[in-house]
């Protein structure tokens, strides 16, 4: 699990992650936030449906590629948090689907 | 530094346009405007600073204390930045250059072609990769990633965390988390223990620079306090949805060490996929097993008007990155009649002798931390290119059933290159893989050609740009 250092700053925005309201930090990046909250699954991969997290934290791996506000495959770590946003994990429960 | 706030507030042309805001980027745009030259630094991130001062602006105390002098020490160049004439937009990322300068850039869903005289481009380095078994399981991150998460969010990792591999940053991270009071399970050096021998003539340049007391503390400090296991091969990471365990041999023995976080590194290389998509000529360098980008003393690489500085042309680390982008941006003074010759001269000698004591230092550190040769290219259970989910074994086999030659043959047979991340996490693991089977050069094989869009970019930008310019897809030719 990830935690933080500092105090909760004053600074927080709620955003939706699968559903879940989570309170996050303004400055975090979506990948953060999605760390932060437990989450530790982010997408499965489509060639074999296996389970894929935030690597680099810098846009370098897609990784991190989520849907936030109905757009796909967005990388997490490159998007700020805003509030309100509402980001759902790309995970297959049925790899080998074509899609 | 005039803060512009979108894409509706750039001008169609500057003199220089300079991509990043890390310490090349800023020194080059403080140094520029300083003579007059108008200019526009852009960076995709989301505040000025780079990798190393990353939120630099924004650091609490707590911050700032946990992350040490030299990441504090950002902090007055930013300042000198802020104060400077220079004009900035944030979250802009450039995803496209052409050979007449013309830069494809997008911001908050928008996208604009812009001109520059002259082009700085300062984007810095990544990670090399690390293909080992099980890299790609969740909660496998690279020891970047954890600085990236401290400076951004001030999150730290654990319970358990390892960190393995080599390099200065895998010990200034240890020392960040333990000046943060977070106790870390153990480092795997993979350091090979003869690079001590290699690294030896390169010594005394090493202990007269300003690296070594910094750096020799900094060990110390970490070996006293976290269990260090040394000469560390065979490294694998195993779990089913997530890391649980990494094996390895330490010295010829065995282990294996139940964890939540495997941190990985073994140093970073120059970002090139910018350069690369313009046709920029690279060279292979044996010293620090990477490309470079062929370039003049001033930066100016094989494209003329096109200059590069700081880690994105070699790793010579921060403060370096700051002499290499002042004295870019002395030359494009120079060329752009800004500055006259004889000022130039003084001031470029002035920028050799300061940097002199730095760059001797930097070849004891390429040499004492040259990645281990087993960790450059894949293990055979180790996937190497992880969008296509190509494994080490296939790449193997495919080089030696087909022969192929280079990478770009490559692609056509497994599609390695071919995913979202366009090499980048791959790209040097093939070169070196075709290099070592064929017995020659990484020089003789190539790397992957790159085409733009070199980050991801949208329809919607494209049909935005299309109506707008004109010809949109054309930038994508
Ligand atoms: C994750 C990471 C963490 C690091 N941390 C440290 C550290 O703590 N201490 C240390 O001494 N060294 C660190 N380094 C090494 C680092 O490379 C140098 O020390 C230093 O930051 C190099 O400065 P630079 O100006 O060349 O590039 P950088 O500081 O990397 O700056 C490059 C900038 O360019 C921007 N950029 C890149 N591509 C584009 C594009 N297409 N469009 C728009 N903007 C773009 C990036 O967002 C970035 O801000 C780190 C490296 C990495 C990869
Ligand atoms: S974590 Fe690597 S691209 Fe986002």
């Amino acid at each position: 699990m990830l935690r933080r250092l500092d105090d909760f700053s004053t600074q927080t925005v709620r955003i939706s992650i699968d559903d879940r309201t989570v309170e996050v930090q303004v400055g975090d990046s979506v990948a953060a936030a999605l760390l932060l909250s437990g989450v530790t699954t982010t997408r499965t991969t489509v060639v074999s449906g296996a389970p894929r997290a935030p690597y680099c934290m810098m846009g370098v791996c897609f990784e991190c590629l989520v849907t936030i506000d109905g757009v796909a495959n967005r990388q997490a770590c490159m998007v700020k948090v805003e509030k309100g946003m509402n980001v759902r994990t790309q995970i297959d429960r049925h790899p080998g689907r074509t899609t | 530094m005039i803060s512009l706030q979108s894409l509706m507030n750039l001008d169609d042309r500057y003199e220089l346009i300079v991509i990043g805001a890390g310490p090349a980027g800023m020194a080059a745009a403080i140094e520029a405007t300083r003579n007059g030259v108008k200019t526009l630094v852009l960076d995709e991130n989301g505040a000025i600073g780079g990798q190393i001062y990353r939120s630099i602006t924004t650091a609490t105390p707590k911050r700032l204390a946990v992350l040490g002098k030299d990441y504090a020490g950002g902090a007055e160049l930013a300042r000198t930045f802020t104060e400077s004439g220079a004009a900035y937009l944030a979250k802009a990322t450039v995803w496209r250059l052409t050979a007449d300068r013309e830069l494809g850039v997008s911001h908050d869903g928008m996208a604009k072609l812009i001109t520059g005289e002259r082009v700085l481009v300062a984007t810095g380095a990544l990670e090399r990769p690390f293909p080992i078994a099980g890299w790609t399981l969740p909660g496998v991150m690279t020891a970047g990633a954890a600085q990236i998460l401290l400076k951004a969010s001030g999150a730290v990792m654990g319970p358990k965390m390892v960190l393995a591999g080599s390099g200065p940053l895998l010990w200034l991270l240890a020392s960040q988390y333990l000046a943060a009071d977070v106790p870390l399970l153990a480092i795997l050096d993979t350091t090979p223990r003869k690079n001590v021998l290699r690294a030896i003539p390169h010594l005394p340049g090493f202990m007269a620079s300003p690296y070594f007391r910094k750096g020799l503390g900094l060990v110390t400090k970490v070996r006293r306090a976290v269990r260090v296991y040394k000469n560390v091969d065979k490294l694998r990471a195993e779990g089913s949805e997530r890391v649980e365990r990494v094996r390895f041999s330490a010295s010829g023995k065995e282990h294996s060490l139940e964890l939540d976080h495997l941190l990985l590194h073994h140093g970073v290389v120059p970002e090139m996929n910018l350069l690369r998509s313009v046709g920029c000529e690279m060279a292979w360098d044996e010293e620090q097993i990477c490309w470079h980008p062929i370039a003049s003393a001033g930066g100016e690489t094989s494209i003329p008007g096109i200059y590069v500085a700081g880690d994105g042309r070699a790793i010579y680390g921060a403060e370096l990155a700051r002499f290499g982008g002042r004295r870019a941006a002395l030359e494009i003074s120079k060329s752009l009649g800004a500055i006259d010759g004889a000022a130039f001269e003084h001031l470029c000698a002035q920028l050799e002798q300061e940097s002199r004591p730095f760059i001797r230092g930097r070849f004891f550190l390429d040499r004492m931390f040259r990645p281990r040769r087993e960790h450059l290219t894949p293990a055979h259970d180790a996937l190497v290119c992880r969008c296509e989910e190509v494994l080490g074994s296939t790449l193997h086999d495919t080089i030696f059933r087909l022969k192929v030659l280079g990478p770009n043959q490559l692609k056509a047979f497994l599609r390695s290159g071919m995913g979202p991340c366009q090499g980048r996490q791959c790209s040097l693991s093939v070169t070196q893989t075709i290099a070592k089977l064929r017995g020659v050069s990484p020089e003789d094989v190539g790397a992957y050609r790159i085409r733009p869009p070199v980050k991801p970019i949208t329809v919607g930008q494209i049909a935005n740009l299309q109506t707008r310019h004109k010809r949109g897809l054309e930038c994508l030719q």
